[in-house]
């Protein structure tokens, strides 16, 4: 473990302590203030007709009954907005040959998946809207439908986008060393075939906009439940022909997001054009049943993939095909083959070899689409990879941990790159592993496992290392022509009082960014916490930047606090030497007093620094301005990400006879650098690991052949409840980076990374007496009893 | 969602209860706990003009011994069947079923009757109505009548109430010293509808059965009662041969339906494994 940032014994040092969420009380007491909270004068409200289709041309719209509806004030097509709004394409210049074709809030003459907003109605209320919208008659006409993975890929079949050759959005390859030579000189080769359903992110707060455009100022305000502000600020700007100043997109309080609130959505981008029709404020709010079918999905994924050993367990090389299917648009701005790159530049990250292939394919089909959702790729690549090395350890004849610590690289072996082209800065997986095999209790597991299976009990232990890409620079967007920042900026002022107020484009989504933000710059400046006030999330307020998304609000946001507040310090030293006829250097700010800094002797409160330059500025020396607010912006530079690491490990009991499978512990070590808020960070690995048990074992979108989600309600489809949690045992191994004076990297990912490869690993370690296997995620009762032949 | 408008009528009594769905032309709902109705009207499957609140009828509540049973009034709620005495000592199946049912806040609101009434197939109480013999009470503007819950299931969410009908009470037969009892189900998630469930109550001469009444839910249309798997059972006792040949006689009392997570075959699978779970359950004398 490294040295803390500064010592926690001493006043102010808030860098590696636990201490509540300043917000957490006002949301506790219902007194959040999320956007279907707010009522804004004139507010309408909008509705939208969903296609029962999955392809369907557009054949009529008679919406003549529903604008003659008594509080219906606008009824508008896609027509209507396309003539304000332009169209968008989900494509990145750095993703080569990628395709797909444009888009616009709503469609002109054909629908594409089933649930596709088709026709927007506004009116005075939501029930009102509804009515509408039962009035309103669409002809379609039915249009070969391409719902799964192999029906898209079938030469002459059906296609999606007409004019395209096929129904691939894009296609990759990665070919290192010599993966053939590797194979045909192999002593061990395992081989499988994943499938990994689609899920979706379920945030506690849908998805939710109101849009007030002013056409007297030509201003539009968005009050908008997203993680990314700045991003759309852009989009509504450019999209529609509005100067990017006189567009300001207000991040409210948000119920979670988890990466599903920051893509553009069709029902989003027209209620903007809804409201400039307007001229008055239009709020919409999606339902659950609305976020099933509109709210992004991920995963959806087909890889074989097969690993060569050596003699003595030694992982020669990889080789790899991943199908995914994203739906019939590439998502908007961030593409929806993100997800599928990651998967196939992860897979292996954590060990030695250096031969690797893998093909990337990435297909339409004619669902909703899929994006980035929280671990992009990471459990699909981390499932992938951990099967094979247990399956490999099997043929081998070495247990998990022995063939783990073999192949991992060894933490004094950085800096590294991966099989996969990926740069590694410094990572720990040795230490993890030898610290997960104490914290399990391994050899003791082990025995147990051995003695219940006697009596019919059958448990599983699994575990699976991963890495987690954090604190991406320009190299993940930004050269693909997005229009997303991979920096942040801050601005940080002593108020009159002394107190502190620091703007950042970090935003908040539930996880404490305000709270590590309000952490690092008590502690930088030396003042107490509370005194700190973080505002963020309005783009007319806080500075541009990327702000929550891939892990970047601790590592980059977190420096810029850090380097802000450490301007701010020098420039209220310059006053206070000034005032002292001190040379700065000889003093130093702690708990709100500047003091001496050999001695640590008070000399005269912050507060009086802050009410002598704001008021009495007449008794600074002359020619003297005191800075007394300061800006700063922080780009990473160096290592294109840091990459973080650790290893997941847990203990299952499979009911032979039922098929259902209790959790009974789960663990992770993991590494994320310099800890600043312990408890947020155990919060955060906790809530991850939860979304990764959930899509192990109850999350999935289940599609029939035509298209149709068919469990697409809360009591159908199933989200992890704590009743089916286990305990969840966490431990850290501190790494810094040497790329940011304050060392921190990304943990929000970590949890949801590995813990499905866990159970996957766990799972088949209980069936090991029956000879059954399970490579299909999630693991439902249906499946573990098809595995044992049960019916 | 949101519901398309209704009108709202709250009755004192039974009476104007019926009076107001008989002048809304039927095209009304009596609401109790709504834990299903306002979701239905929210989805907008359900629109009737009017809703009648019946929950302030004094009648329709409270617990009490009448004669050789145990009347549980409709609007007693699931929270009560957990915490009521008189419903742990004269009718415990439905005190051991009463925690599965749901959440904490939807026992909190939803009713006994409104759940009889809804006859939700994948329900716990309807089903235990079934293996507890009960007797339910209907009002009508034809008058008051019993029916037996073996005549009450008729469909998926068809029931033997009529347009206008309200269920008043359940009648439980009040448990005796002679029976013994199970209830278990198989749910994903604790909480949730069961992918199977069931429970049975069994009249016993030391450990031979002489009675068993066994009830299944989730397994088709209706709260489905095992008439052949009962007949395996009468007049032997519960070794494991016995247990053997009621979970086999389960596939000629059981037809489940298509689904797309669960086929038929694993459902009736999972019956069978827990008939023979609570089975061996019941014979251990728990």
């Amino acid at each position: 473990m490294s040295a803390p940032l500064t010592s926690l014994d001493r006043p102010n040092s808030y860098i590696g302590r636990s201490v509540p969420r300043p917000n957490a009380k006002r949301l506790l007491a219902g007194r959040g203030r999320y956007v279907s909270d707010l009522r804004l004068p004139r507010m309408l409200y909008a509705a939208f007709v969903r296609s029962p289709h999955s392809h369907a041309k557009i054949i009529s719209i008679d919406a003549g009954r529903a604008s003659a509806l008594e509080g219906v004030h606008l009824v508008a097509t896609g027509a209507d907005l396309a003539k304000i709004c332009t169209p968008w394409t989900g494509t990145l210049d750095h993703f080569k040959g990628m395709t797909s074709a444009p888009q616009l809030p709503l469609p002109l003459d054909r629908v594409v998946w089933a649930g596709q907003a088709v026709v927007a109605v506004v009116a005075e209320s939501r029930a009102i809207a509804e009515d509408a919208l039962e009035l309103i008659e669409i002809d379609y006409e039915d249009l070969p439908i391409v719902a799964d993975i192999d029906s898209a890929r079938e030469a002459g079949g059906p296609l999606i986008n007409p004019g395209s050759a096929n129904n691939v959005c894009f296609r990759s390859q990665l070919d290192n060393g010599s993966v053939d030579d590797a194979f045909a000189h192999a002593a061990h080769v395992v081989e499988e075939e994943f499938c990994f359903g689609r899920h979706t992110a379920v945030t506690l707060e849908p998805r939710a906009i109101i849009a007030d455009y002013d056409p007297a100022a030509g201003a539009l305000t968005v009050h908008h439940a997203t993680q990314t502000p700045y991003q759309f600020q852009d989009l509504y700007s450019r999209h529609y022909g509005l100067p990017e100043a006189r567009v300001r997109v207000i991040a409210t309080d948000i119920g979670g997001s988890f990466g599903m609130k920051l893509h553009v959505y069709h029902e989003d981008m027209a209620v903007v054009g809804l409201s400039i029709l307007l001229g008055r404020p239009v709020k919409y709010v999606a339902d659950r049943i609305e976020s099933f079918v509109s709210d992004i999905q991920a995963r959806d994924h087909r890889v074989r993939a097969r690993m060569a050993l050596d003699g003595k367990g030694e992982i020669q090389a990889m080789d790899v095909l991943d199908l995914t299917g994203i739906g019939a648009f590439s998502s908007y701005p961030r593409t929806s083959v993100v997800e599928g790159n990651q998967v196939i530049r992860l897979i292996g990250a954590p060990y030695r070899f250096k031969n690797y292939r893998a093909t990337l394919e990435v297909i339409f089909q004619n669902k909703v689409q899929t994006s980035q959702y929280r671990a992009v790729g990471h459990p699909i690549a981390c499932a992938v990879t951990e099967r094979l090395v247990d399956m490999a350890a099997v043929k081998v004849g070495l247990d998990p941990f022995a063939i783990r610590a073999q192949n991992l690289i060894a933490d004094d072996a950085y800096p590294q790159t991966s099989p996969t082209g990926y740069r590694f800065e410094a990572l720990s997986h040795q230490a993890c592993l030898k610290r997960l095999h104490e914290m399990m209790d391994y050899d003791a597991l082990r025995s147990e496992q051995a003695e219940l299976r006697k009596g019919g009990v059958y448990r599983g232990i699994g575990i699976a290392a991963f890495v987690e890409i954090t604190n991406p620079s320009p190299a993940f967007y930004g050269v693909g022509g997005a229009r997303i920042s991979s920096q942040d900026g801050a601005i940080v002022s002593l108020t009159p009082s002394g107190e502190v107020r620091c703007l950042i484009s970090v935003t908040e989504q539930g996880q404490g960014t305000e709270a590590i933000i309000s952490q690092i710059v008590a502690d930088q400046l030396g003042v107490a916490q509370e005194h700190v006030k973080v505002i963020t999330g309005d783009t007319e307020v806080t500075p541009h930047g990327g702000a929550t998304w891939a892990c970047r609000g601790a590592g980059i946001g977190g420096e810029t606090a850090l380097q802000a507040t450490r301007a701010l310090r020098r420039n209220i030293l310059e006053i206070a030497a000034l005032i002292l006829q001190e040379q700065p250097s000889a003093l130093d700010i702690i708990d709100g007093e500047v003091v001496d800094a050999g001695t640590r002797n008070q000399r005269m409160p912050v507060s009086e620094i802050a009410r002598i330059a704001y008021f009495r500025s007449d008794t600074l020396p002359p020619g003297t301005q005191a800075q007394l607010t300061v800006s700063q912006h922080f780009a990473p530079q160096g290592y294109p990400f840091a990459f973080t690491n650790g290893i997941q490990g847990c203990s299952l009991e499979v009911d032979v006879e039922t098929g259902f499978i209790k959790m009974l512990k789960h663990f992770i070590v993991e590494d994320c650098g310099r800890v600043i808020n312990p408890m947020l960070v155990d919060e955060q690995l906790r809530g991850g690991i939860v979304q990764g048990l959930g899509a192990a074992l109850f999350e999935e979108c289940r599609y029939s052949e035509t298209g149709q989600l068919v469990n697409g309600s809360l009591a159908d489809y199933l989200v992890p409840m704590p009743m089916e949690m286990p305990d969840i045992v966490i431990a850290h191994i501190e790494t810094p980076t040497a790329d940011t004076e304050l060392g921190a990297k990304g943990c929000g990912e970590a949890g949801t990374a590995a813990a499905s490869a866990c159970v996957l690993n766990a799972v088949n370690d209980a069936l090991t007496p029956f000879d059954a296997t399970i490579n299909s995620i999630p693991i439902t009762p249906s499946k573990v009893l098809k595995a044992l032949k049960r019916f | 969602m949101k519901a398309r408008a209704f009108s709202y009528f709250r009755a004192a009594t039974i009476d104007q209860a019926l009076h107001a769905h008989a002048r809304a032309g039927d095209d009304a709902r009596f609401i109790a706990g709504g834990q299903s109705l306002v979701p239905a009207l929210s989805l907008r499957l359900q629109a009737p003009r009017l809703l009648i609140d019946i929950t302030h009828i004094a009648e329709l509540r409270g617990v009490r011994r009448e004669g050789a049973f145990l009347r549980i009034g409709a609007l007693t709620r699931h929270c009560e069947m957990l915490s009521e005495p008189l419903i742990a000592e004269f009718a415990p199946l439905l005190r051991a079923a009463a925690p599965f049912v749901a959440h904490p806040a939807i026992r909190n609101r939803g009713t006994f009757g409104g759940s009889v009434a809804h006859a939700d197939p994948a329900s716990e109480f309807p089903a235990m109505t079934l293996a507890l013999g009960a007797e339910i009470e209907i009002v009508g503007p034809s008058g008051s009548r019993r029916v037996k819950a073996d005549d009450f299931f008729v469909d998926l969410f068809e029931t033997a109430l009529q347009p206008g009908e309200l269920i008043t009470a359940v009648f439980v037969p009040l448990f005796k010293a002679d029976q013994r009892f199970a209830f278990d189900e198989l749910a994903r998630r604790r909480g949730d509808y069961a992918l199977v469930g069931c429970g049975m109550l069994a009249t016993c001469t030391g450990d031979r059965i002489d009675d068993i009444r066994i009830s299944f839910f989730s397994v088709g249309n209706t709260p489905t009662r095992v008439k052949g798997t009962e007949a395996a059972l009468i007049g032997s006792s519960l070794g494991a041969e016995r247990i053997a040949a009621a979970q086999a006689a389960l596939e000629g009392d059981l037809a489940p339906p298509e689904g797309d997570e669960v086929p038929p075959a694993m459902r009736l699978h999972l019956a069978r494994v827990l008939l023979g779970r609570m089975l061996g359950r019941l014979g251990a004398g728990a």
